[in-house]
């Protein structure tokens, strides 16, 4: 099977509506088809990394958790947009910490979030087949 | 040109739903390919048979059903998310006896199949066009 660029593009918060959540499962089967995947996090959406969230309150599932399997799946590409982040009081410290391990270098672990300015994301978008929004 | 769609939002709601059936419509018409479309997040009450819209407004779900979108071997390529549909009370025949539950909703141009038709349809296809917020 051919392979292609895909991105999730992610522009919502993780509760509130359902789009978040039901992003992560395409990207989770996404996986499994072999395809160049990376993830983008913009506006709203760049609140769905942020370390320490809590979901007790609202009876909600946390799933913020299994942000930390895409490394496993070989989903290392987590651009998330600066702008977005600075808006919002945000920096990447206040991100958690995603990590994959790189076949090529001696299985080192790296860091799989990448912060970028709109300008770079938009010439990653621009490189990509398959953009899927949500 | 060979398209994919992916439809996010439900029906009535929200115009994504018309939006896409006008542009598979004119797709079709202008001698395209529709090879799949894919109902995802609300967009699955799309399926619903039991629709009834009032007389003097579109039906959207018989529109979409009117194009007919079908593979070679003549199954339904209006595709349904079965997690998504089974959370928001869409089954078929087949999901409604495995889950014991005493009826069904999905209008029969429409399939139940998992988002890894999604995924395929978007490595097959010359472009996938999502429509949604």
């Amino acid at each position: 099977m051919a392979t292609k660029k895909f991105m999730y593009l992610n522009r919502r918060s993780s509760f509130g509506t359902v789009y978040a959540i039901e992003s992560l499962e395409v990207v989770l089967i996404a996986a499994a088809f072999e395809q160049d995947v990376s993830l983008a996090f913009m506006d709203d959406g760049v609140y769905q990394i942020v370390e320490g969230q809590e979901t007790d309150g609202i009876g909600m599932k946390n799933f913020s958790k299994t942000f930390h399997a895409l490394g496993d799946y070989d989903i290392n590409k987590l651009y998330v947009s600066k702008e977005s982040l600075e808006e919002r009081g945000l920096s990447e410290s206040d991100l958690m910490p995603l990590v994959y391990e790189d076949e090529d270098d001696d299985w080192e672990e790296k860091p799989s979030i990448r912060v970028v300015t709109n300008d770079e994301l938009k010439a990653i978008m621009s490189e990509q087949d398959v953009c899927l929004s949500f | 040109m060979k398209f994919a769609i992916q439809v996010n939002e439900g029906p009535y709601q929200h115009q994504a739903s018309d939006t896409a059936f006008q542009f598979a419509k004119a797709a079709i018409e202008n001698g395209h390919e529709v090879m799949r479309v894919f109902f995802y997040h609300d967009g699955v009450n799309n399926a619903s048979r039991f629709t009834l819209p009032p007389q003097d407004d579109r039906h959207v779900v018989n529109n979409w059903a009117s194009l007919d979108i079908k593979d070679a071997d003549g199954n339904p390529e209006l595709v349904v998310c079965v997690a998504a549909a089974l959370r928001r009370g869409m089954l078929d025949e087949s999901e409604a006896s495995k889950n014991s539950i005493d009826g069904n909703n999905i209008h029969p141009a429409f399939r139940i199949s998992g988002l890894g038709q999604l995924i395929e349809a978007g490595i097959q296809c010359d472009r996938l066009v999502v429509f949604g917020d």
